[in-house]
């Protein structure tokens, strides 16, 4: 494996991701992210310079809104699948600021 | 007359005649999956039957009056768990997700219940779309109804098998580096990924916002021309819908290929592929060959370059589009927890499946500070390139054909242990995705094992009528 | 110790006056219970996509040419990719790699005289929803009203030098934006933001030091002492040999210091990649010019066109123009009473006043020109007098009275009956002999206790003119 994905790498991966994983998880995730890195190095034989990077396949250009109101208050439905909510508002654990 | 066994289009028929009704049709569909499904595991959701028959006799109301009269008014739908269904349970096939009631639905939906659609149930997946096998689903790994110890593919294994195994008239399929093409050829059903941006995205999980794409699942290339019809539109919604000059794609389908210019990827024809896979897909080549289409095989470069440059678009895309999974405002959210910051982590660690989070990490990482230009950026170059690749093909022919898969189904258990070889197998649906173009698979025949061999066709964009042509032409001649 | 220059740099926030959110048709009226002004695409539901405002792109295009940028006219958006509560994606739509303007400058006048101030860039994004922090229990509350509301984020070169250039520049951005009708600019409300970025070096180097970022500037004090107090923390970390730490402080102004917000849980990598569920905005060159027709007249043209089309002079027009509502009032009020003097002062003078003593902003002036044009032409009629009219002016001010009305009905029309005034003013004479003989004695201010007392008995009502005119009739009989 030409990949080796250190310790750090997964921890700070998984605060990136918010993801916290077991030991042997965390050992499993070396392991893929090492061998599917590998295979993705293959594309450095490609070789792409001078290519802009393309994000969108079709030049769909300016869709746009205009500025006129027409959602109305649907507060019961925007917490209907909420874990927790109090008083119109979702609940979350304190966040530290 | 069993009425799960007439194509949707045939069904539709039958209730506008008034010989069936629309409760009748809807009822042999749940009987079936009453029957079946318990073994199959197509179904992550069945639709209550109370509100079933609820619904079909609005809908009979609607065409008695005369207010419906499409092709689709009244037939039975499956729809994949990754579209919002008001009301309806949504779950991605994910824990994450598994107490999610959407209050809209999505726009392809709605589409089809303005059409006069009946939807019975919604069909498993792999979790969040990312996989080949529907293995990763959080509800079990659904059966392929030819073989039952083989898997029917992913992600839209679930709607596939519906349709394979009669328990639904149809379905829809999301496809976004060939979900809905793979496990057609493995389920021996036809669907069609239309070009990206014809069928809206609104209501549509994200997995690779740019690749994705919601498309029809069915027993024959008519049913899928006339659902694609019905669920394409222009939707403001979306920013990435297009605006297209026609909707129309049942006039596409005509019995003719004489001087259609087929191309064949000789690059696809290596090592990978399986022999019996090979020779049914030539055969079907013959038999379009015979009808006077034009067929010659031709390099298409860039083949392997496809699947890593996918997997870091997609993955990119899908560690940023799942990152709302965090038990704030909907869905899962773990019991206890100290703090914001470790309810976050827990409860995505415990909500997510395995190969969710491998994307996820992956996704993060190809973006992370120092590898996006090395990873995403490069990927995003390669992605220009094979377009390029295919609008010079494209120049020359009107069709790529070539196989769906590199084998038929594999057994139940054996990919998951190794991911680079289950990537692998996506190798001639994948660069369709990220060209954007339009593929249809339709049953070219079975390997000794009994299992059925799909044929994929590909089209330049915006041209699904070219594909559509070529594979009913190759559909009708084999009941001849 | 060493000469020491400290250099700022400003990102501003600015929360855009549109109707409706960025990305969805949501409103962004302020106020609303909790979560009442939200949709599947603010509080980012599965399956939800973002479709953009165009007024907001046009609001953007207006700002930047005001402030001399380019235009962009190919632009994108991109994911700014961070876990927050009051982030519903936790991802933030933003503009990192090609924002809409760049490469513009603002003249800045302080007490060092002009300048020009550097903005790098400006860039549309999103705003995130608000947290409230619970007393009682150990949670946090998410209202996703102000998710969506669309931003422009201004980001200034590092020009500044002081914290009075940091305000004249902000108060110039301000009455820009404010011109264009594109934000009410309110610090204390949050529609403008500043978030300030400081280094210091010493006086002449040409490399810049490390700097900080600092938050929660609420209002111009906040960021004048912030930036003292900034100033001296890095001063007294490099006279001491140490170095100053690249880091994200919050200003807490009651306490009037900052704190570091650093945090183990948050690695700053925001992954920023194109959104892929947007396309590019692309700016013709037509649209550009229908925009560049489309701005309005700004401060400076406005200040010199009040000078020679109404006549007033220069520092009344400066003052005036500082607030587009007052000159807006201004032009309105003169347009009716045809009187910009008598409108000019009252602007000048009482409202000023009161402004200042309410503590209020110009832009949260209530009343209107119609009023104030009627109070005018009151005072031009003769109608009531210049003490009655700074009364009834005080109850325009407060609620927007109808001056004509309001006289009506509290009797407050000047008295120019003179009989009667004679009468009481013989009264007065007769009952004050030390100032009649003051007065007969060479002092002519002791009729001013005189006429004092006269107005006094008629309760203000009176004619000054008249009243002295009588008096002094009568005094030298």
């Amino acid at each position: 494996m030409a990949n080796i994905i250190s310790d750090e790498t997964i921890e700070y991966v998984g605060i990136l991701a918010k993801l916290d994983l077991s030991d042997e998880e965390k050992e499993a995730a070396k392991k893929d992210m090492g061998s599917m890195l590998d295979y993705i190095d293959k594309l450095n034989e490609l070789d792409t310079t001078g290519v802009e990077p393309m994000s969108h396949v079709f030049p769909v250009n300016n869709v746009f809104r205009e500025d006129i109101v027409t959602n109305g208050d649907d507060r019961d439905n925007i917490l209907k699948n909420a874990p927790s909510s109090r008083e119109g508002s979702f609940v979350v654990p304190r966040t530290v600021d | 007359m069993d009425l799960m066994s007439l194509t949707a289009v045939e069904l539709g028929k039958k209730i506008k005649a008034g010989e069936v009704t629309v409760a009748q049709a809807a009822f042999a569909a749940l009987d079936r999956i009453e029957e079946t499904d318990g073994e199959l595991n197509c179904y992550v959701t069945v639709a209550d039957r109370e509100k079933v028959l609820k619904n079909a006799e609005a809908v009979q109301k609607r065409i008695d009056s005369g207010e419906l009269t499409g092709p689709l008014a009244g037939v039975p739908v499956a729809i994949k768990d990754n579209m919002c269904t008001e009301g309806m349970l949504t779950t991605c096939s994910s824990k994450i997700l598994s107490n999610f009631y959407p209050t809209y639905t999505a726009e392809a939906v709605l589409n089809l219940e303005r059409a006069g659609a009946v939807i019975i149930g919604k069909t498993n997946m792999d979790e969040f779309a990312m996989g080949s096998t529907t293995e990763t689903s959080a509800y079990g790994a659904t059966r392929n109804p030819w073989n039952k110890d083989h898997v029917p593919g992913g992600s839209s294994g679930g709607s596939c098998a519906a349709v394979a195994a009669k328990e639904c008239s149809y379905a829809l399929g999301s496809d976004t580096g060939g979900s809905i093409r793979q496990p057609s050829s493995f389920c021996g059903v036809t669907g069609i990924k239309p070009t990206y941006g014809t069928v809206s995205r609104y209501g549509l999980i994200a997995y690779g916002s740019s690749l994705d794409q919601i498309g029809p699942v069915a027993k024959d290339v008519t049913d899928c021309a006339v659902i694609l019809e019905a669920i394409a539109s222009h939707d403001p919604k979306d920013s990435t819908s297009v605006k297209r000059e026609s909707y129309d794609f049942t006039s596409a389908l005509v019995n003719e290929v004489k001087g259609m210019r087929i191309g064949i990827p000789k690059t696809y024809f290596g090592d990978g592929l399986d022999r019996e896979v090979a020779d049914a897909v030539m055969s079907a080549a013959n038999v379009l060959r015979e009808k006077g289409a034009v067929i010659e095989e031709f390099d298409l470069g860039l083949v392997d370059y496809a699947i890593p440059a996918y997997y870091v678009i997609a993955s990119a895309e899908a560690s940023s589009n799942l990152a709302r999974f965090d038990g704030v405002k909907y869905g899962y959210r773990t019991e206890s927890c100290d703090g914001l910051h470790h309810m976050y982590k827990k409860t995505r660690s415990e909500g997510f499946g395995p190969e969710v989070k491998r994307r996820i990490m992956l996704g993060s990482f190809v973006l992370s500070s120092g590898y996006y230009d090395a990873y995403y950026l490069k990927a995003l170059r390669t992605k220009a390139l094979i377009k390029k690749e295919f609008d010079r093909a494209f120049e020359k022919y009107d069709v790529i054909l070539g196989p769906a898969a590199p084998t038929t189904a594999p057994r139940l258990g054996e990919s998951l242990q190794e991911p680079i070889k289950m990537y692998l197998g996506d190798i001639y649906t994948i660069s369709v995705n990220l060209a954007g173009l339009p593929g249809i698979t339709v049953p070219c025949g079975m390997d000794s094992k009994g299992l059925p061999i799909g044929l994929q066709l590909i089209g330049d964009c915006f041209k699904e009528n070219n594909i559509i042509r070529a594979a009913y032409t190759f559909e009708q001649s084999k009941k001849e | 110790m060493k000469n020491y220059e400290t250099v700022i740099g400003l990102e501003v926030h600015v929360e855009l006056a549109t109707k409706t959110k960025i990305f969805c048709s949501c409103s962004t009226a302020f106020g609303g219970a909790p979560n009442t002004h939200t949709c599947p695409v603010c509080i980012g539901m599965p399956g939800s996509l973002p479709v953009l405002n165009k007024q907001v792109v046009e609001y953007a295009m207006a700002v930047g040419l005001a402030t001399n940028c380019e235009i962009t006219q190919y632009n994108k958006f991109d994911r700014k990719n961070y876990f927050y509560p009051d982030n519903p994606q936790n991802y933030q739509i933003s503009q990192l790699y090609l924002p809409i303007c760049r490469n513009g400058k603002v003249e800045i006048e302080t007490e060092g005289g002009k300048k020009l101030v550097g903005i790098h860039e400006i860039h549309m994004e999103e705003d995130a929803g608000k947290l409230i922090h619970d007393e009682h229990g150990d949670v946090s509350l998410v209202d996703f009203n102000r998710s969506g509301v669309p931003l422009i984020e201004i980001v200034s070169e590092p020009d500044m030098r002081s914290a009075d250039e940091v305000i004249a520049y902000l108060e110039k951005l301000r009455l820009i934006i404010q011109y264009l009708g594109a934000s009410d600019c309110k610090l204390n409300e949050g529609s403008m933001r500043a978030d300030v970025n400081l280094s210091v070096r010493e006086a002449g180097a040409t490399e810049f030091g490390t700097r900080t970022e600092m938050k929660n500037l609420n209002s111009f004090r906040a960021i004048a002492r912030a930036i003292e107090n900034e100033t001296e923390r890095q001063i007294d970390l490099l006279e001491a040999g140490k170095e100053v730490i690249q880091e994200t402080r919050r200003w807490d102004d009651n306490k009037e210091y900052s704190y570091a917000m650093r945090s183990k849980e948050d690695a700053q990598d925001y992954r920023y990649f194109p959104e892929p569920d947007l396309v590019p905005v692309i700016i013709s060159d037509e649209w550009l010019s229908e925009v560049k027709s489309r701005q309005p007249e700004f401060r400076d043209e406005k200040k010199a066109r009040y000078v020679s089309e109404y006549k007033i002079p220069e520092y009344d027009a400066d003052i005036i123009t500082l607030s587009k509502k007052m000159a807006d009032i201004f032009e309105a009020a003169t347009a009716i009473c045809g009187n910009p003097k008598k409108v000019s002062n009252w602007l000048m003078v009482e409202t000023m006043r009161l402004l200042k003593e309410n503590g209020m902003d110009a832009d949260d002036i209530k009343f209107s020109p119609e009023n104030l044009a009627k109070l005018v032409k009151l005072t031009d009629d003769g109608v009531i007098n210049s003490s009655v009219a700074k009364e009834v002016f005080e109850q325009i001010f407060k609620e927007d009275i109808d001056p004509e009305k309001y006289v009506e009905e509290k009797g407050l029309k000047m008295d120019n009956d003179e009989e009667g005034l004679k009468a009481t003013l013989e009264e007065i004479v007769a009952n004050n002999p030390q100032s009649v003989s003051d007065y007969k004695a060479g002092k002519e201010k002791a009729i001013g206790f005189l006429v004092g007392q006269a107005m006094k008995a008629t309760k203000g009502k009176a004619n000054p003119g008249i009243v002295n005119k009588l008096l002094k009739e009568i005094l030298d009989r």
